[in-house]
């Protein structure tokens, strides 16, 4: 059997590899995703203090800091049975929807974006941010600067650092706002629902408008017909920072709606010998195998699942974008994997919508931003959205706050094995009988787990550039048949 | 530097907030890509290891490398990064002392593939499958990278020149670092590339040399926006700790965690903390000054060890202390 492995692909929590097997005839037998690192958090955070988690697992992603900050601080509130005021609360989802704002904007420009503004096919050389600057002009460019700036200086402000913030306390946060932050958060804000909405035009002008692109959205190619999660609020519609988890099945029915701290009653993770990551799956369902379909525990938990998850955005602009994409790709659920960048996009309107709402909530710059626990800590369980999905942290201490447990569900983890599923089948779709590996195939076989933003590329988010692949052929005895690379040189 | 020089940059054991602290120094980036090729960066550029395979030895004039060492692919990248760079920097706190990682050298493989894989209460394991480094499946072997028991420093591992610490390190400092670079500034080999002030010299806090009767957990006070936290009877690390961020977490309110190591002339972190602790309190006795602490302070090692655990004398608990599995998992 032949062997395609793209080695390395870069980071998920460290990095991945994948390995395409062929028949002997030159069609695809199967795909793995390997990650061949484990740091082992749930371990060594045994021990530690519980109020020191969320400066410790902040360290678990310097992309997304943020969302492990905020969901250990909800878990402390929780273990600690304190409830922070309104004032903190609203800090916290503020502070929430600029990062998420910021980090879904790096992810479609740096990352997504190449593929479809300068096209799958473009020569790669072309196929980076630069490209998009050259296609667009210095003036989108400076936009897409300004906005990621204004993100990172506004998140330092808040939360104290730009990258691991040492903000979120049980019960609340360590400092409040002032007025004059205040409007400058507010300003920031409505420059960045005018960026949202630049962002959606783009998408629709270059994207939408194209019939090649839309069909390669639809294409089987890149579709998997699993279950969909996504946090939401009291109207079923789409939150990041707190609300029931829902889950839909493949055919948009509502599977289970319930709270956070219930997990362990819906998520099971499977372990396989060959990756450090584990496969989470739904445990009523059962696991079936990389199986996608009503019978199979697989679900997905990324931006176009929340969606899917959800009746709705809270927001006006939001709901209305929400409502034409699924108009245009045909109703809810939509499966096809490259919509999740479109969904993206919904999300970051949303967020920054959010965002402003929320700086102009008269509470904001209250003076109470905590409440101080009274009662003995002992076990908490907290949930947030993080960008790449549903993120779950659970601990348990003695009587002095002393962490004797500790399990993480992180966003791309739930996704694990719907990547694989999602490799394999573009893989399917794109390599046959005699089919020459090429570059451009290559790139279409990395969309498809691209479309998962999985931590994978990271600052690939935010330079020139593209993730750095090679795929070597080899035949029965491990002997290199065929090799390519594909180099983005910027200089 | 007269003609453009090569630059690497690579990634261990780390969480890629390193990367990110790089980014933030903004359109500078454009002037490193105009000093430099970037020969290796995972995260931005080309990531072939086979090309660096092929490099001359010490071809690449710098390298820039984050994240301590954990497997055995990051000992093989660490190796072949010192042997074709003719100057290698420990960047950041993973690669500098190990960082948050290395705390899981009060473990060791087996107990940390024991509560990931055999433990957690969404586990369903019956077979007890665990990761192996080679699977054998119907379509062909599969290989991971060995997990080692002990997680090293980078200096642990290979020869370094130069050490950039922080959690990450602030944009400004590796600006910093960069001109001193270009400019063929660089201190003696061996040296840290930054301040040799401590945290507390930049901290706007008053301080009052205040006696106190204990130390409280964060959760259980709010603090004065004004005074020394420590002075307040809460643990922060500023008086041992390098500065090199401007005391941005005293600044917010909370206490310094010490990220960016111990300052010079401070041998170890956690002994300078612990006469730091002492001298704060309102207590000759020796007996009197430990019982406060052990009841202030229930992590000692977690709050004086965070990020240098692998750097310290310590390195590591003794290994084959299965007692240290978690208490009554669900």
């Amino acid at each position: 059997m032949k062997r395609v492995s793209i080695d390395p692909i870069t980071r998920l929590e460290g990095h991945g590899k994948i390995d395409i097997f062929l028949t002997e005839e030159g069609d695809v037998a199967n795909a793995y995703l390997q990650v061949p690192e484990l740091r082992g958090f749930e371990q060594f955070c045994v021990g530690r203090q519980a109020e020191d988690m969320p400066n410790i697992t902040n360290r678990i992603c310097g992309v997304c800091p943020e969302a492990h900050h905020m969901a250990s601080a909800k878990t402390l509130d929780a273990l600690f049975h304190v409830d922070p005021p309104p004032t903190a609360k609203k800090l916290r989802e503020l502070f929430y929807s600029i990062f998420f704002a910021t980090d879904h904007t790096t992810h479609f420009y740096a990352l997504a974006g190449p593929d479809f503004v300068v096209g799958p096919e473009a020569p790669v050389a072309e196929r980076n941010i630069l490209g998009i600057i050259k296609k667009v002009g210095m003036e989108v460019a400076g936009k897409v600067l300004k906005m990621r700036a204004d993100g990172h200086y506004l998140i330092k402000m808040i939360g104290g650092r730009p990258v691991h913030p040492n903000w979120a306390v049980p019960g609340g946060v360590s400092r409040g706002i002032t007025e004059e932050q205040r409007q400058e958060i507010e300003k920031m804000g409505r420059e960045a629902i005018d960026f949202a909405k630049f962002s959606l035009q783009l998408f629709n002008d270059i994207v939408l408008e194209n019939s090649d692109y839309l069909s390669l959205i639809l294409s089987d190619a890149y579709a998997d017909r699993t279950y969909n999660m996504g946090t939401v609020d009291e109207n079923n519609h789409v939150n990041f920072y707190d609300g029931m988890i829902r889950i839909v099945g493949p055919e948009g029915e509502e599977h289970v709606k319930y709270p956070a701290s219930e997990y362990v009653e819906y998520i099971a993770e499977r372990v396989e010998p060959w990756s450090y990551l584990k496969f989470p799956y739904l445990k009523k369902i059962g696991w079936k195998g990389f199986e996608g379909g009503v019978d199979s525990g697989v679900y997905k938990a990324t931006p176009l699942s929340r969606l899917n998850a959800a009746d709705g955005m809270a927001t006006p602009l939001a709901q209305a974008e929400y409502e034409r994409m699924y108009e245009t790709l045909g109703g809810k659920p939509v499966h096809a994997t490259l919509a999740t960048h479109w969904a993206r996009l919904i999300e970051l309107l949303y967020a920054t919508e959010r965002w402003v709402d929320l700086a102009v909530d008269p509470e904001i710059t209250g003076s109470e931003f905590r409440t101080l626990p009274t009662e003995t800590p002992d076990e908490g369980i907290g949930c947030v959205e993080a960008p790449r999905g549903t993120l779950t942290h659970h601990y348990q201490t003695d009587e002095r706050g002393v962490l004797t447990h500790v399990n993480l569900i992180v966003g791309t983890t739930n996704n694990n094995a719907a990547i694989n599923m999602s490799i394999k089948r573009a893989a399917e779709g794109l390599i046959q009988k005699g089919t020459v590996v090429t570059e451009g195939l290559l790139n279409k076989v990395e969309m498809a787990f691209r479309a998962y933003d999985p931590c994978l590329g990271c600052a690939t988010h935010s330079l020139p550039g593209q993730m750095p692949l090679e795929v070597t052929i080899r035949g029965p005895e491990g002997e290199t048949l065929d090799r390519l690379t594909q180099y983005v040189n910027n200089s | 530097m007269t003609e453009k020089g090569k630059l690497a940059l690579y990634w261990a054991a780390s969480c890629g907030g390193c990367e990110i602290a790089v980014l933030g120094i903004n359109e500078k980036i454009l002037d490193v890509a105009e000093a430099f090729d970037i020969v290796m960066w995972p995260v931005a550029v080309d990531a072939k290891v086979k090309d660096i395979e092929m490099m001359d030895d010490g071809s690449i004039d710098v390298c820039l490398f984050n994240g301590a060492i954990r497997t055995s692919e990051q000992e093989y990248m660490a190796r072949l990064m010192r042997q074709k760079s003719k100057v290698l920097v420990a960047f950041g706190s993973c690669a500098v002392d190990g960082g948050i990682p290395a705390l899981a050298n009060l473990s060791d493989r087996e107990a940390i593939f024991e509560t990931v894989y055999g433990h957690n209460p969404s586990l369903d394991n019956p077979e007890g499958t665990r990761p192996q480094t080679e699977t054998v499946t119907e379509d062909g072997t599969l290989h991971l990278p060995i997990f080692y028991n002990t997680v090293r420093t980078l200096a642990q591992t290979v020869d370094v020149d130069y050490f950039l610490p922080g959690c990450p390190p602030e944009p400004e400092r590796i600006w910093d670092a960069v001109l001193a670079i270009v400019k063929g500034e660089l201190p003696v080999v061996g040296s840290v590339i930054g301040a040799n002030t401590t945290v507390c010299d930049s901290c706007s806090r008053t301080r009052s040399e205040k006696k106190i009767s204990g130390f409280k957990r964060t959760w259980e006070v709010i603090p004065d926006p004004d005074i020394c936290l420590l002075e307040q009877g809460l643990v922060c690390c500023g008086i041992a700790t390098r500065d090199g961020c401007g005391a941005l977490c005293p600044t917010v309110g909370s206490p310094c965690i010490g990220c960016y190591g111990a300052n010079e002339g401070v041998d170890d972190f956690g002994a300078r903390m612990m006469s730091a602790l002492a001298s704060v309190l309102d207590s000759d006795d020796p007996e009197e000054i430990a019982r406060i602490i052990a009841e202030g302070i229930p992590d000692t090692v977690g709050n004086f060890y965070r990020f240098s655990l692998a750097g310290s004398e310590l390195r590591r608990s003794a290994l084959h202390v299965s007692e240290r599995q978690p208490a009554e998992t669900v």
